[in-house]
């Protein structure tokens, strides 16, 4: 297999993680590096550029539906903005191993949090399930 | 909460949301989900505007990134091709599959490779 079909196919599934919305670029950053053997710092480079495609279709789409709010929020996308900076110049300057490094705590972090969140979702819609049945049980005996 | 301390929290989480994403190249709107929520948003206008907030830090953080070098055409363009077939994929087997179970995967995923990338 040559390295460009190593690409798209871990990027394919980068993209179905992103496009269920579990955050696929964290994912994909750590394949390009893992087997398609780019260095972290180009790895992360594509996975940016690769997003801004994807997010003008999907910001577009929830524009229309009227998801967006902009009136709120431009403080936090000025804020963001200026983190931003700062961040890039800071990758740039880090070796590979600790940006490395870093990323692989964060990624770890992540999944703990990710974990819980689910897990917590999970235990939530039991109880609406167990709430609603019980409801209906109660109706039935009712009628 | 206090609405000093929430406009604190929420005027620090965005740099903070900016730092990560430029530093880590991604991994930002995970972190800015929730803090719109915090700052009023319900969960689904989260979600889409946190797109929002991603797309200039992406920008921003891509142009600079590509200024320093870190770039390659050919690579980026493989990545995009697979990243957008696997998106539309992944949209529509997202009602089809046990959404905890899958979560429980990726998450458990995540850790495994983040171990890997600091052992290595």
């Amino acid at each position: 297999m040559t390295a460009q079909q190593v690409i798209i196919i871990v990027s394919f599934f980068g993209g179905i993680i992103g496009g269920m919305g579990m955050g696929g670029g964290t994912l994909l950053i750590p394949l390009l590096t893992l087997a398609a053997g780019l260095n972290q710092h180009l790895a992360q480079a594509v996975n940016l550029i690769a997003f801004i495609p994807m997010s003008v279709v999907a910001l577009v789409i929830h524009k229309k539906n009227g998801y967006v709010t902009f009136g709120k929020t431009v403080h936090i996308v000025l804020l963001a903005a200026i983190g931003a900076v700062g961040g890039s110049f800071l990758a740039k300057y880090s070796g590979g191993y600790v940006l490395r490094a870093c990323y692989g705590a964060f990624l770890m972090a992540l999944g703990v949090f990710q974990l819980s969140k689910t897990i917590k979702t999970a235990v939530d819609n039991k109880k609406t399930k167990k709430a609603q049945l019980k409801k209906g049980s109660i109706a039935t005996l009712n009628s | 909460m206090n609405g000093k301390v929430k406009t604190t929290l929420v005027c620090g989480g965005s740099v903070a949301v900016g730092l990560v994403s430029g530093f880590f190249g991604g991994g930002g709107g995970m972190l800015a989900v929730p803090l719109l929520a915090l700052s009023g948003l319900d969960q689904k206008r989260a979600h889409a505007t946190a797109l929002l907030v991603i797309l200039p830090i992406c920008i921003i953080s891509a142009s600079i990134y590509i200024a320093a070098g870190f770039f390659d055409g050919q690579t980026v363009l493989c990545a995009c091709i697979g990243v957008v077939l696997g998106g539309i994929v992944g949209a529509a087997l997202l009602n089809k599959l046990n959404p905890t179970l899958i979560g429980i995967i990726f998450a458990l995923m995540m850790i495994g490779i983040g171990i890997k990338l600091v052992i290595v």
